[in-house]
């Protein structure tokens, strides 16, 4: 099982304990990634709210590069999977755009590489049984809200990732590592995304919205497979607090470090110290499954 | 009720936006689903579904300086949900382009400045360089020290990276750009 890996910008950066723990979970499960040289950013959010063509060339770049070497291209990232899902629905559904791309990157390419993430890898090509075999600890009945967000379902039409209203992965996955996954209705609402510094506002309010009902439904953390989910509901936990009433210390995790833990790995493989609301409760359970 | 003033240029930003977004604005309805699933229609004053109607209607360039319009966080469950099968968010990112393209007023918050600081930041390295355009932002709004005060904990844990990323393929980025702004005969 061999992918080409893009990482995305973020897993050098606010990300990089999702980079961290996808390599431990690739490792283990025998998934060979290799990344595309030279890979450039596929110009997220801020690209496809100002031109159409930065749009589709930013992630072309990269596609293309997969596309030479011919191998499937692996993402984690949610936000990245999206622009490339979107950006190849664009260049093969639009002649004009695939012409605008063939001029920007002075090569043509069609749309046709395939993009997959991590998820649909773990529980298409690998399997849930191999992975139930590789564990070694298991999350011990441990209650988790698995958050999808907006960019792994959305556009339905184009993503085809799971049920867009009601997705069901991210669960799979807690349910075979021995946890507990909550039905819980925010699964796929918005965190406010990119707007974390533009418009702290609306993201405190949106997040807030979400720790809550992720409280009142009884988890004891929420895992997440996207940077931006991730260090909005992490990390504006303490703008909520300071707000007054509020008290949450509600772990926000990769389902990635996750699976890592029950694969065997440390927290310190994982980048679980780079949490902002730490993780002890997630630890010591797994830790206790290990002595059964 | 909605109620629109008729100008010149009316019929000029409904025919853009279709161009643009390549969504048939007459089939939207009413039934305000977009509205009802926005997550940020309680923040803002005009909703999904009145932006539709305004568009419909022939409203002109004063719906460009709309809150909804840098309030939407591109979450598309406007589009997702809607029975008519009309790409709401891309409507939104069609007003978006033509905000910056006819100068509406800076919304709050500055958006646009995050976008251009953002592209930037990749046009010169090729990715996203977080400090560096955190600060760019940060200094185009005069408020540097703005909720700043969790920075030192991030460094401190290695969350946010210090230093430009390297090794991306710098060349094709560039090329990508130009072609941008050759494409627009102005700023990307």
């Amino acid at each position: 099982m061999k992918y080409a890996y893009y990482p995305g910008c973020s897993a050098e950066s606010t990300a990089r304990d999702m980079n961290q723990s996808t390599l431990a979970v690739a490792r283990a499960l025998g998934i060979e990634l290799q990344e595309p040289e030279g890979w450039t950013c596929c110009g997220a959010t801020a690209g496809h709210q100002t031109d159409r063509m930065l749009a589709a060339s930013l992630p072309a770049a990269n596609l293309a590069k997969v596309q030479d070497m011919k191998l499937d291209m692996l993402v984690n990232c949610a936000a990245c999977y999206n622009r490339m899902k979107v950006a190849n629905h664009e260049i093969a559904a639009h002649p004009d755009v695939r012409q605008n791309v063939r001029e920007a990157l002075d090569r043509d390419y069609d749309g046709s590489v395939k993009v997959r993430h991590l998820i649909e890898v773990l529980l298409e090509d690998v399997g849930l049984q191999t992975i139930t075999k590789s564990f070694k600890r298991s999350l011990n009945g441990l209650k988790v809200a698995c958050y999808y967000g907006c960019l792994l379902v959305r556009p339905p039409g184009i993503m085809k990732f799971d049920d867009p209203e009601n997705p069901q992965s991210l669960d799979r996955l807690v349910t075979v590592m021995g946890g507990q996954s909550l039905d819980w209705p925010c699964k796929v609402e918005c965190c406010g995304g990119g707007l974390s510094l533009t418009r702290t506002d609306v993201v405190v309010d949106l997040t807030e919205s979400i720790l809550d009902m992720a409280v009142q439904s009884g988890a004891e953390c929420i895992a997440v497979s996207c940077p931006m989910c991730q260090v909005n509901l992490d990390l504006r936990q303490q703008d909520i607090n300071k707000q007054g009433g509020k008290h949450y210390e509600m772990p926000v995790v990769y389902i990635t470090q996750l699976l890592g833990l029950c694969l065997g790995f440390g927290p310190d493989e994982l980048g679980f110290e780079k949490l902002m609301v730490p993780a002890a409760n997630i630890l010591k359970k797994v830790e206790a499954s290990g002595h059964e | 009720m909605i109620t629109i003033k008729r100008k010149k240029d009316s019929r000029a930003l409904k025919d853009m936006v279709k161009e643009l977004s390549g969504v048939n604005l007459s089939v939207c309805f009413q039934c305000k689903k977009c509205s009802n699933g926005c997550p940020v229609a309680k923040l803002v004053v005009t909703k999904p579904a009145e932006i539709m109607r305004l568009l419909h209607l022939g409203a002109g360039d004063e719906l460009l300086s709309k809150d909804l319009i840098w309030t939407c966080a591109s979450c598309e469950t406007c589009s997702a949900r809607c029975p008519m099968g009309i790409d709401v968010a891309a409507v939104m990112d069609a007003l978006r382009r033509l905000a910056i393209e006819r100068k509406a007023p800076t919304p709050e918050g500055n958006v646009p400045l995050f976008n251009r600081a953002f592209l930037k930041s990749v046009e010169k390295f090729g990715r996203t360089y977080e400090m560096g355009l955190i600060t760019a932002y940060k200094l185009g709004t005069g408020k540097l020290m703005n909720d700043t005060e969790k920075f030192p904990a991030m460094l401190k844990k290695g969350k946010i990276a210090l230093l430009p990323p390297r090794g991306a393929d710098r060349k094709t980025v560039k090329r990508i750009f130009k072609k941008s702004q050759a494409g627009k005969g102005g700023k990307a």
